[in-house]
C-alpha cells in the first residue's frame, strides 16, 4: 500500500515538473522581452517614425498600421462572424450543409496563415485590383481571423438556455426577436471575447500580411484604405532579420510594444468572461 | 361533447420516429378549466405545446390530424404563428423569468406586439399582476429584477407575464410543480377567477390537485386518450379500468 | 378578443425581419464559400507549375528557382524533419500537462495554468521567432558545438512550444469527456488515483488525444514565421540524424522568403502557389479527420 501511494506522489511530482517545463519557459520569454525592451521603451520610441535606415527613432507607423489593421480587421470580421454565429448557434438544422459549414470552419481553422498571405495575394491584390493595401490586408486577415470569433461566441449563444427561446416564442416573439432582445444580450460578454480573441490574433499575424499590405519602410502614415502600411510584426521581422547593424535596443522595443498589446487584449478578454459570467443570472 | 373552444381531430404526433400521442380526439369547452392528467411520458405536455404551435421549435417531428381554435385550423399554412401563440399563452412547469426587471418580463410580449405607448403598457403592467394575485406584493419594485422574488412569486410573475397579451386560452403546464402548499393555494385560487374570461387547459402536478380544479378532465395512458368526462364524474366513477386504477393510486 | 381571432389568419409579413435573416442565412453560408475561394485562387495560380516545369525537376532534391530547379523534396522534407521533431517534443509535455491540470491540479492551480496556457497560443509567431534566434539559438551552438545556432532542432523546440497550446486544450477536453463514473468505479474497487488517469483515463481518452496530436501537428506544418526565422533556411535534402542541428528550409518558410521578389505570373510564382496546395491540402486532410471525429463524437452522445 505504501509502495503505491509512493508510486502516486513520485507521478504526480513528475507531472508537475513537466507543467513546469511547459509554464517556466512562456514567463521566461515574456519577462525578458519586457526586461530588455523597457530600456528601449520611451516617449519618443512610440511617438517618432525611423530614420537613418531605420537605425534610429520609433516605431509609430508600424503602431498606426497594425491599429488601422486590426480596425479594419474589426470592421469585416465582426458583421461577417456574428451573422454566421448566429445562423450556426439560432438558425441551422443538422443538415449535411450544416455540416459542410462546420467542416469549413474547422478549415479556416487550419489553414497555415502563410497560405491565407497566397490567397490575399492571388484574390484581393491581383484579381480584384487592390494592390498592396490596407484593405486587402484587412480582408486576408478577417477571414483568417473568423473561425476564432465563431467559435468563441456560439459556444456563447449555446450557453443561453433554450427555454429563454422557448419563453419569448411562448409570448408571440418571433424567433429573430427571441435572438435580438433575450439571446444576443445575454450572449454578448461572450461574443466580445470571441471578437477580442480574433482580432489579436490578427495584430499579431505577420504572414497573411507579407504580401498584401506590409511595407518594408514608410515614413508616413497611410492616407486611405488603399495605401501601403508599415505594421509591427512585420517590423519586427525585417529588423530583426533584414537590416544588418541594427541596434538590439530597437528590436526589444518593437518586440515589447507588440507583446503588450496582444497581451493586455488577452487579458482583456479574459476580465470580461470571468466578470460576466460570476454576473449572469442563469 | 358540444363543439368546444379548441377542438383536438384525431391528432397523432411523433417525435424522433416514437408516437408520443395516437389518434386523440377532444373538444376542450370554453370559460371552464379542462385538466390533462395521467402518469408522466403520457403526452400531456406535447399536446398542449400542439396547441400553441411552440412543438414547431423542435426537429424531427411528423403530425397528423387537425386541431381547430374557434372552427379554424391553426395547422393551415395562412396562420400567422407570432399571433395565434398571442391568442394561446402558456405557463411552464419551472417559472422561466426571462433576464430582466418585473416591468420587463411582464411587458415582453405587448412590446413585441407593436404596443409602446406608456400608459397603455402601465394599465396592462398593473392588471395582468393583479389578476395573477401578484400586484400587491410587487408594486413598489417593478423595476428590480425578476430573479430577486421567491419561486411563487417568479411563477405568478409568468402567468402575469402570459396574460399581459388577454389569450383567449391559458395552457398551464404543472405550474405549481415546484412551489409550496401556500402557493399553490394561491395560484389554484385565481384560477377560480381567470376561468370567467379564459379557457385553461391545465397539466396538475397531482391526481389532488386534478381533482380540485377540474371543470372537465381527460386521462392520458401512454399517447392515448382514455376517458374524457366532466370532472368529478371521473374521479368518483371511472369507467375505465385503467383511469381507476390511476385515480385510486393503484397504477404500477 | 373577437376581432383579433379574425386578424391572425392574415400572415403579417415584416420586412426588415425578413432581410435580417436572409443575411444571417447568407453569412453562414459565407465561411464555406471562403474556403472554396482560398482553394480556387491557390489552384488557379498554382496549377500552372505542373506543365511549365516537368515532375521529374519539380519531384527533385534541387531547390534553385534562379536556375531553374524547382525540386520541392528539400522543402517537403525540412518541414516534415522540423514538425516531426517538434511533435516528438511536444507529446509528452502536452499529454504529461493536460493531464496535471485535468487530474491532478487543484481548483485554484487549474485557474492559474489555463489562462497561462492561453497566453503562450496568444504570443505572435514573430515574437517567439525573436526570442529563437537571440537566445535559443545561440545557446543551441554553444552546447551541441554545432557552427550555427539556426538548426532544425532550434526550429522544432520553438514549434513544439507554438502547438502546446492546441494540444494541451483538446487533450484535456479529452480527458474531461470520460464519463466520471469510470473514474469512481476504478477508485472504488481500490485503485489508486494513479492508477486510475494511466488504466481507465486516459485509455479511455487515447482517440481525444490522438487527435490533440494531429491538429497540433498541422499547427507546426502551417507556422511560418518563428521557423522561417529559427531554422535557418537551407534547402538541403535532411537525410541523416546528423542534419537535426544542421539548417533546413520548411515549405512555407519558402513561401514566405520568396514570395515578395518574384515576377508576378512566373515560373518561380506559380510553383510557390504549388507549394501553397500541398499545404492547403495537408492542412485540410488533418482537419477532416478531426471533425469527421468530432461528428462522430456528437452522433454517439448526442442529446437529440
Amino acid at each position: 500500500m505504501i509502495n503505491r501511494m509512493g508510486m502516486q506522489k513520485a507521478g504526480f511530482v513528475l507531472l508537475g515538473a513537466t507543467t513546469l517545463v511547459v509554464v517556466i519557459p512562456i514567463l521566461l520569454v515574456i519577462g525578458y522581452i519586457i526586461y530588455e525592451g523597457m530600456e528601449a521603451l520611451s516617449w519618443q520610441f512610440i511617438r517618432a517614425a525611423p530614420f537613418d535606415g531605420m537605425k534610429q527613432g520609433g516605431i509609430f507607423p508600424a503602431i498606426v498600421g497594425t491599429l488601422l489593421l486590426t480596425l479594419g480587421t474589426a470592421l469585416v470580421a465582426i458583421p461577417i462572424g456574428v451573422g454566421g454565429t448566429v445562423y450556426l448557434a439560432e438558425y441551422a438544422r443538422d443538415t449535411w450543409l450544416t455540416r459542410c459549414i462546420r467542416l469549413a470552419i474547422i478549415n479556416l481553422a487550419g489553414i497555415p496563415s502563410i497560405v491565407y498571405g497566397l490567397f490575399g495575394l492571388g484574390m484581393f491584390v491581383l484579381f480584384l485590383k487592390m494592390g498592396t493595401s490596407i484593405m486587402a490586408g484587412a480582408l486576408t486577415l478577417a477571414i483568417m481571423t473568423l473561425p476564432v470569433i465563431i467559435s468563441t461566441a456560439e459556444e456563447a449563444l449555446r450557453a443561453v438556455p433554450t427555454e429563454f427561446r422557448t419563453v419569448s416564442a411562448s409570448l408571440g416573439g418571433t424567433r429573430w426577436q427571441g435572438i435580438r432582445y433575450i439571446i444576443l444580450p445575454q450572449a454578448l460578454p461572450g461574443i466580445i471575447t470571441g471578437i477580442i480573441l480574433g482580432l489579436l490574433r490578427a495584430a499579431g499575424e505577420t504572414a497573411p500580411i507579407l504580401f498584401t499590405v506590409a511595407a518594408f519602410f514608410l515614413p508616413h502614415l497611410p492616407q486611405s484604405p488603399f495605401d501601403q502600411t508599415m505594421a509591427l510584426p512585420y517590423h519586427l521581422y525585417v529588423i530583426s532579420t533584414q537590416v544588418p547593424g541594427m541596434p538590439d535596443s530597437i528590436k526589444y522595443g518593437t518586440a515589447l510594444v507588440l507583446l503588450a498589446l496582444v497581451l493586455s487584449m488577452n487579458i482583456a478578454a479574459s476580465i470580461i468572461r470571468s466578470y460576466f459570467r460570476r454576473r449572469r443570472q442563469w | 361533447m358540444v363543439d368546444g373552444k379548441i377542438v383536438i381531430d384525431d391528432v397523432s404526433y411523433a417525435y424522433g420516429g416514437d408516437w408520443i400521442l395516437r389518434n386523440v380526439t377532444l373538444h376542450v369547452p370554453p370559460n371552464a378549466v379542462t385538466v390533462f392528467f395521467g402518469p408522466a411520458g403520457g403526452g400531456k405536455t406535447t399536446l398542449l405545446r400542439l396547441i400553441n404551435r411552440l412543438n414547431d421549435l423542435v426537429e424531427d417531428t411528423e403530425m397528423s390530424g387537425r386541431i381547430l381554435l374557434d372552427g379554424k385550423d391553426i395547422y393551415d399554412r395562412r396562420v400567422n404563428v407570432p399571433n395565434l401563440r398571442r391568442r394561446v399563452g402558456m405557463v411552464f412547469a419551472l417559472p422561466l423569468p426571462i433576464p430582466g426587471t418585473i416591468r420587463e418580463n411582464v411587458l415582453y410580449g405587448p412590446k413585441l406586439a407593436g404596443m409602446n405607448n406608456p400608459d397603455q403598457l402601465g394599465d396592462i403592467l398593473e392588471r395582468s399582476l393583479m389578476q395573477a394575485a401578484l400586484w400587491d406584493e410587487v408594486k413598489d419594485r417593478l423595476d428590480s429584477p425578476a430573479t430577486a422574488l421567491s419561486g411563487g412569486q417568479q411563477q405568478r410573475l409568468c402567468i402575469a407575464r402570459s396574460l399581459s397579451l388577454e389569450p383567449e386560452v391559458l395552457l398551464l403546464d404543472e405550474p405549481t410543480s415546484g412551489l409550496d402548499p401556500i402557493s399553490t393555494r394561491k395560484v389554484e385560487e385565481s384560477l377560480y377567477e381567470l376561468k370567467q374570461n379564459y379557457t385553461i387547459i391545465l397539466v396538475p402536478h397531482s391526481v389532488q390537485q386534478a381533482a380540485r380544479v377540474a371543470d372537465y378532465a381527460a386521462f392520458f395512458l401512454m399517447g392515448e386518450l382514455v376517458e374524457y368526462r366532466p370532472g368529478v364524474d371521473i374521479f368518483v366513477a371511472p369507467r375505465d379500468k385503467r383511469t381507476e386504477d390511476y385515480v385510486t393510486g393503484r397504477f404500477g | 378578443m373577437m376581432s383579433q381571432a379574425e386578424t391572425s389568419e392574415k400572415p403579417q409579413f415584416i420586412w426588415t425581419e425578413f432581410v435580417i435573416e436572409a443575411s444571417i442565412r447568407v453569412l453562414g453560408f459565407s465561411t464555406i464559400g471562403f474556403v472554396l475561394l482560398i482553394f480556387l485562387f491557390l489552384l488557379l495560380e498554382g496549377v500552372p507549375v505542373f506543365w511549365e516545369v516537368p515532375l521529374k525537376n519539380l519531384f527533385g532534391t534541387r531547390w534553385y528557382p534562379n536556375f531553374g530547379y524547382f525540386g520541392t523534396l528539400p522543402l517537403i522534407f525540412g518541414s516534415a524533419f522540423v514538425t516531426l521533431t517538434a511533435i516528438i517534443i511536444a507529446l509528452p509535455l502536452g499529454v504529461l500537462t493536460a493531464v496535471f491540470i485535468r487530474e491532478v491540479a487543484p481548483e485554484w492551480l487549474r485557474e492559474i495554468l489555463k489562462p497561462m496556457v492561453e497566453v503562450l497560443a496568444g504570443i505572435p509567431s514573430v515574437v517567439l521567432g525573436f526570442f529563437g534566434m537571440i537566445v535559443i539559438a545561440p545557446l543551441v551552438r554553444v552546447i551541441f558545438n554545432a557552427p550555427t545556432g539556426l538548426t532544425v532542432f532550434s526550429g522544432a523546440l520553438v514549434l513544439a512550444y507554438m502547438s502546446l497550446p492546441t494540444i494541451i486544450s483538446v487533450a484535456e477536453d479529452a480527458l474531461d469527456a470520460v464519463p466520471k463514473s469510470y473514474r469512481d468505479a476504478a477508485l472504488a474497487m481500490g485503485a489508486t488515483q494513479w492508477q486510475t488517469i494511466w488504466h481507465v483515463v486516459v485509455p479511455a481518452a487515447r482517440s481525444g488525444i490522438a487527435m490533440a496530436v494531429m491538429l497540433g501537428m498541422g499547427r507546426a506544418i502551417g507556422e511560418t514565421m518563428a521557423v522561417m526565422m529559427v531554422t535557418g533556411n537551407a534547402a538541403r535534402m535532411p537525410l541523416d540524424l546528423g542534419s537535426l542541428f544542421m539548417p533546413a528550409r520548411t515549405m512555407t518558410a519558402t513561401i514566405a522568403a520568396e514570395m515578395g521578389e518574384v515576377a508576378r505570373g512566373g515560373i518561380h510564382y506559380h510553383a510557390l502557389f504549388g507549394i501553397g496546395i500541398i499545404l492547403f491540402l495537408l492542412t485540410f486532410i488533418i482537419n477532416l479527420a478531426a471533425a469527421l471525429a468530432i461528428f462522430r463524437k456528437q452522433r454517439r452522445g448526442g442529446l437529440r
